[in-house]
C-alpha cells in the first residue's frame, strides 16, 4: 500500500470535498482580540440568512462532509445560532464550535450537553487574567471560565480548551495543562497566524525562536495535546508532529466567511485568496471543485528557497499565509523558520511589505496591547 | 484531526467475521476514502481502493479469510490482514 508520503501527496492535489471545512458564522463579535485573524467586530449586512446557512449544511451533507469547525466573530451571538445547530445535528454533520465563552448560560449548557455529534472550543490566551485580559480584553478570562464551570456542571463531556501560543504565554503550557485537566477538557494549542489584526500584533506576539523550541519539546512530550495540525513547521527540529504536516489552503482546507465568501483558508482573508462565494450559481460544491484559485493551489509548487533545505520534508516551508501576511515569497522559508532563515529574510526585506487584510469588521476602538 | 496511529491489533481473529461499523461513512477519494467514525469523531485514510471495495466486502463473508481470498492475490493478504486490524483498533470494523 502506498506510504503516508504519498499520501500526502495525494492531498496536495486536492480532495474532492474539504476535510477541514471552517465556518465561520458572522463578523460580529463582543471581544475585540488584538490577534483576531478575522478582524471581527461588527456584524456584516450582508451576512448569510438564516435559509442561506442551512443550505450550506445541506451541501455539507450532500458532499460527505462529515463535521465543520463553526467560528466567528463569536458564532453565537447570531440569534439562528441554535436553530442552525439543531439543523447540522439532525442531518448529522459534526460541529465543532469555537467561542470566547460569553453567550453560554447555566440553561443553555443544558441544552449543548444533550446534543450529538457536538464539540466545544472554548477560546483563552492567558493561564491567568492578566495574561488573558492583556489580548482578549478584560473580563474575558473570568467569563471563559465561568463558560467552562457551566459546561461541567450540565455534565457536558470532554469541552476543549483553545489557545494560542503567543511569546507571552508560551511559558504557561502546563498551568494550561493543569487547568484543562481541572475542567476534564482536552487542551488545544494552535499557532498564531499574523492574519486579521494579528497583521499589527504578530511582532510581540509571535513566540521567540528558544520558545518555538522548548514549545516543539513540549509538544513531543504531551502528545494527546491538539494542534489543528499548525506547528508542522516545527517538525523542522526532530520527528514530526501527529498529524497531516502540509499546508491544507484549497487542498483539504478551506473557509467560508459569514457574507459566504470562500477563501483557502481562514487564515488568509484576502482577496488574493478569494475563490468565490456559496450565492453563485452551483453554490459551495462549484467553488471547491472549479475555482482556478484553488485549481493552482493545488497544481504542484516549487519549494523556492527551500529547495536547498534538508528538512524540506519534514517542515514543507511552513505556513502560506504566515508568509504573505509578512511578506515574504511563499515558495521560501517560514517567518517562523526553526533554521533562522524567516528572520533573516524579514530582515532583508529593503521595505517591510505588511499586507492588509481585505476586509476589516473591526469596530471603530483603537486596539493597543495592554501594558504588562 | 488526529491521523490513526493505532497499533497493531494482535487479537484481530481473522476467522471471524467482520464489518463496517454502522456508526462510520466512506466517503470516495482518488486514493481511496477517508472513514469518519460519528462515535469516536476520528478520521481514518484507506489508503488505496482495494482496502476500500475490501472493506465493503467484509460484511458479506463469514470470515476475513474467506473475504481476502475472494478480493485479492495470496501474496497481498498479510498487508491487508494487518490495514484491517489497525481498521479494527479504530473502531472503523466491528465484529459480526
Ligand atoms: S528553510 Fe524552509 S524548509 Fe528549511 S526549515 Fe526553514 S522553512 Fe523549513
Ligand atoms: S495557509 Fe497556513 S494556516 Fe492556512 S492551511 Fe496553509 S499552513 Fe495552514
Amino acid at each position: 500500500m502506498p506510504a503516508d508520503l504519498s499520501l500526502r501527496d495525494r492531498f496536495k492535489l486536492g480532495l474532492d470535498a474539504p476535510i477541514c471545512l471552517t465556518w465561520e458564522l458572522t463578523y460580529a463579535c463582543n471581544l475585540a482580540c488584538i490577534h483576531c485573524l478575522s478582524s471581527s467586530g461588527r456584524r456584516d449586512p450582508r451576512e448569510l440568512s438564516t435559509a442561506e446557512a442551512k443550505r450550506i449544511i445541506d451541501e455539507m451533507v450532500e458532499m460527505q462532509i462529515f463535521y465543520v469547525n463553526i467560528g466567528g466573530g463569536e458564532p453565537m451571538v447570531r440569534t439562528d445560532f441554535f436553530e442552525l445547530l439543531d439543523y447540522a445535528s439532525s442531518q448529522n454533520v459534526g460541529v465543532k464550535f469555537s467561542t470566547n465563552g460569553t453567550r453560554i448560560t447555566a440553561e443553555n449548557a443544558k441544552y449543548l450537553a444533550g446534543l450529538g455529534y457536538l464539540d466545544i472550543q472554548i477560546s483563552i490566551d492567558g493561564a491567568d487574567r492578566a495574561t488573558n485580559d492583556a489580548v482578549r480584553g478584560e473580563g474575558s478570562f473570568d467569563a471563559a471560565l465561568q463558560a467552562m464551570e457551566y459546561l461541567q456542571d450540565a455534565n457536558f463531556g470532554e469541552f476543549k480548551i483553545s489557545v494560542v501560543v503567543t511569546r507571552q504565554n508560551a511559558g504557561q503550557l502546563d498551568d494550561f495543562r493543569a487547568l484543562a485537566d481541572r475542567f476534564g477538557a482536552q487542551l488545544r494549542l494552535t499557532r498564531l497566524r499574523p492574519s486579521g489584526r494579528g497583521v499589527d500584533t504578530w511582532d510581540q506576539l509571535h513566540p521567540t525562536a528558544q520558545q518555538q523550541r522548548d514549545l516543539y519539546g513540549w509538544l513531543v512530550g504531551h502528545p494527546d495535546t491538539l494542534t489543528g495540525d499548525s506547528f508542522f513547521h516545527l517538525n523542522a527540529l526532530g520527528d514530526p508532529i501527529d498529524g497531516l504536516n502540509l499546508c491544507g489552503a484549497g487542498r483539504v482546507v478551506c473557509l467560508i466567511d459569514p457574507i459566504g465568501d470562500v477563501y483557502a483558508c481562514p487564515f488568509v482573508i484576502h482577496d488574493e485568496f478569494l475563490a468565490g462565494n456559496v450565492r453563485a450559481p452551483g453554490g459551495f460544491a462549484n467553488v471547491w471543485r472549479t475555482s482556478e484559485l484553488f485549481q493552482e493551489l493545488r497544481e504542484p509548487t516549487s519549494a523556492g528557497a527551500c529547495a536547498s533545505c534538508g528538512s524540506y520534508d519534514a517542515c514543507q516551508g511552513g505556513c502560506m499565509a504566515a508568509k504573505f501576511f509578512t511578506g515574504l515569497p511563499l515558495d521560501g522559508p517560514d517567518p517562523e523558520c526553526v533554521l533562522g532563515h524567516g528572520e533573516a529574510a524579514l530582515k532583508a526585506q529593503p521595505v517591510q511589505l505588511v499586507r492588509r487584510p481585505s476586509g476589516d469588521h473591526s469596530k471603530p476602538i483603537p486596539v493597543v496591547l495592554a501594558a504588562r | 484531526m488526529s491521523l490513526s496511529s493505532a497499533a497493531e491489533a494482535p487479537s484481530f481473529d481473522l476467522a471471524r467475521g467482520w464489518t463496517l461499523s454502522p456508526e462510520v461513512a466512506l466517503r470516495p477519494e482518488k486514493f481511496g476514502a477517508l472513514a469518519y467514525h460519528y462515535g469516536n469523531r476520528r478520521l481514518v485514510f484507506l489508503k488505496s481502493p482495494e482496502l476500500v471495495a475490501l472493506v465493503e466486502a467484509l460484511g458479506s463473508f463469514d470470515s476475513v479469510s474467506e473475504a481476502l481470498q475472494a478480493n485479492l492475490a495470496p501474496e497481498r493478504h498479510a498487508s491487508y490482514a494487518q490495514a484491517l486490524a489497525r481498521l479494527a483498533d479504530s473502531e472503523v470494523l466491528v465484529a459480526r
